[in-house]
């Protein structure tokens, strides 16, 4: 099984971009996608930047993917679509049918997450335009991956996420610009002083989602590396990691070994300390996502 | 396209007296859904079995209106012949039109029903035209629905660029989240709008009377608890009091409904195909009353755009209807934002 890392879904500054892709550069990866997928007024990276690190993460060794964004509402977001696609040296990850329709017939492509495919036919669809990679959305349960990746057409390799906060939501309003009472369209670019984004708890204090811009994550953080081995006997070919600003490094460290086969109490030891809240996995056993199903208590 | 010679105006069915209110008072079309996880409003006792779909057909063709089915869930493996086998129903009902968002039953539909029309459902979350094009090329769809997150130049440049008929949301609860991307009910509660079509659903909430006032849980979450004479509504996850930072406030929206009824002049002029009231979940009263204020809204727009003005009893009657009395132009409207 290949071990692959999402795009990021903060705001981080150039210089952490940078830095981060030198790490990753180096790091036990195989995959890695690229690109702003959450908000077109973040300007870290220019299109042109995320070319730049997309060459150099090749010369690295690693398979890179460029990611569209997931909410499109303006022609320049279209025009940055447009740029990634006609790019031509990576895969794209369509998280839009916009970007499907860029290129369904012209090129393989990655079907993202947010494209809801929730059953064996639609999947077939998206293979019969060029997917040859799928993700399934992070609602889904073991059970109805199960019984798609029974009648999977052939060709169409299939990628979990596995690990970190999940992106639970997409709106036109920023809730970071509206915590700090700003307009989204002048908002001071403030999710830049929060790398992990903000916390949302409930009025007795429980941590309960993470504003992120125009993305609301939950707080607790998914974990499935106890279900790896169930994953590889269903078929599943890849798990993704979602990057955190802290402990990312250990974190692919940890899945590596258990993908390389360490025992699973070294693995939750190494694991552990990296999750930035609580773990959660009850999307996969069939439950309220924010649930947490120990191993061995699996129904 | 071109502009639609009217704006059509398209009301909610939860059960069939609301669909008969509907088409009494000058609904152009009605939508419904099958009793069951096929629609987005999968809630208990709303929605038509064969018979009462049947009845409400016929009532609306009787009078020259239209009627479109809601099949805009996404087909689950565990029961996906309830997907396919509610298109071969709405196709045998003779239903002018199904909305739909899952691309895999719009595939089956093009192959088994190619006469029936499609409308591609607000749960697709197409918000360009690149990506409503998409739909048109690959299954000919007539219709689009746009979810509730753009502002009006965008709705423009979206009816200007598609090759397509576009409706857009004008009244009823507003989904702040794009439609078909939201996992916050499922991370909550387990059931979600794509999965089984519930939102925040009924059978998670308990109220209970505490020290610190009336507290409303979603699943053991805690929304929101009101004190002295606070209003409570109904309790959607999104529209809850959180705390971010030290300050508690409605962190995503406040309990607020979308009302573009001053907006309907730009909307007739940009070109939108048809106007959509949410509230399936609604009484037949409040059906009544929203289609009757908006069918005399359009028509005054109709007979002449330049003089049309907002009547007062209309945002009176469109207000005592809103969740917590408020109403908000919601994303149509920039500072929104």
């Amino acid at each position: 099984m290949q071990l692959t890392l999402g795009p990021v879904q903060y705001y981080w500054s150039k210089a952490r971009l940078d830095a981060f892709h030198e790490v990753l550069a180096a790091a036990p990866v195989d995959r890695v996608y690229l690109g702003e997928a959450v908000c077109s007024r973040r300007h870290g990276y220019r299109t042109a930047d995320w070319l730049d690190a997309a060459a150099r993460l090749a010369d690295a060794g690693k398979e890179v993917v460029l990611s569209s964004q997931v909410l499109m509402e303006s022609e320049s977001d279209l025009k940055a679509l447009r740029r990634f696609a006609a790019d031509g040296r990576f895969l794209l990850e369509a998280n839009d049918m916009g970007a499907v329709h860029r290129v369904a017939g012209r090129a393989p492509f990655v079907a993202g997450p947010h494209l809801n495919i929730y059953n064996a036919p639609t999947l077939a669809f998206f293979a019969s335009l060029g997917a040859n990679r799928w993700v399934p959305p992070f609602e889904m349960t073991r059970a109805s991956l199960a019984a798609i990746l029974a009648e999977k057409p052939g060709g169409v390799a299939t990628e979990v996420f596995a690990y970190g906060r999940l992106p639970l939501a997409f709106s036109a309003r920023c809730f970071t610009a509206r915590h700090y009472d700003l307009p989204k369209d002048d908002c001071r670019f403030c999710c830049l002083d929060h790398p992990g984004g903000l916390e949302l708890s409930t009025r007795d204090r429980e941590p309960f989602l993470v504003p992120n811009g125009i993305q609301t994550q939950s707080y607790r953080a998914l974990n499935l590396v106890d279900a790896l081995p169930d994953m590889r006997s269903l078929g599943v070919d890849a798990v993704r990691l979602s990057p955190q600003p802290e402990q990312l490094g250990a974190a692919i460290g940890a899945f590596r070994a258990a993908l390389d086969g360490a025992a699973s109490a070294a693995v939750a030891a190494m694991l552990g300390p990296t999750l930035p809240a609580p773990p959660c996995n009850g999307y996969w056993h069939g439950r309220p996502g924010l649930d947490y199903v120990a191993r061995g208590n699996a129904a | 396209m071109p502009p639609a010679a009217r704006v059509e105006l398209v009301c909610p069915a939860g059960t069939l007296p609301a669909l008969k209110a509907a088409v009494d008072h000058g609904a152009d079309c009605v939508y419904f859904g099958f009793r069951n996880e096929t629609n987005a409003r999968n809630f208990g006792g709303l929605n038509f079995d064969a018979k009462a779909a049947a009845e409400g057909v016929g009532y609306a063709h009787a009078r020259g209106r239209k009627v479109l089915l809601a099949l805009n869930t996404y087909a689950q493996p565990g029961s996906f012949e309830r997907w396919p086998g509610a298109l071969d129903a709405a196709a045998d009902l003779g239903v002018d039109a199904v909305i739909l968002a899952d691309p895999g039953l719009m595939r089956y539909a093009v192959e088994r029903h190619p006469g029936l029309r499609l409308h591609l459902s607000v749960q697709g979350s197409a918000t360009t035209y690149e990506a409503i094009n998409f739909y048109v090329r690959h299954f000919g769809i007539r219709r689009a629905v746009l979810p509730r997150v753009l502002s009006l130049p965008q709705v423009e440049h979206v009816v200007g660029q598609a090759r397509t008929e576009i409706e857009v949301f004008g009244f009823g609860s507003l989904c702040v989240m794009v439609e078909g991307r939201c996992a916050l009910s499922s991370y909550t509660t387990g059931d979600g709008p794509n999965t089984v079509g519930v939102c925040s659903s009924a059978k998670a909430v308990r109220w209970q009377e505490t020290g610190a006032g009336l507290e409303v849980r979603l699943n053991g979450v805690l929304l929101d608890r009101f004190t002295g004479g606070e209003m409570a509504g109904y309790p959607t996850l999104c529209k809850g009091r959180y705390q971010v930072r030290d300050d508690t406030y409605y962190a995503i929206e406040e309990p607020t409904s979308l009302n573009t009824l001053e907006l309907l002049p730009e909307l007739v002029r940009i070109g939108v195909a048809a106007v959509k009231i949410e509230g399936r979940q609604r009484s037949p009263a409040y059906v009544a009353s929203v289609t009757r204020v908006w069918r005399a809204a359009i028509d005054a727009c109709t007979a002449a755009p330049s003089r049309f003005a907002v009547r007062d009893a209309w945002m009176e009657e469109l207000a005592s209807l809103s969740e917590g009395r408020q109403t908000t132009l919601g994303a149509y409207h920039r500072p929104w934002r």
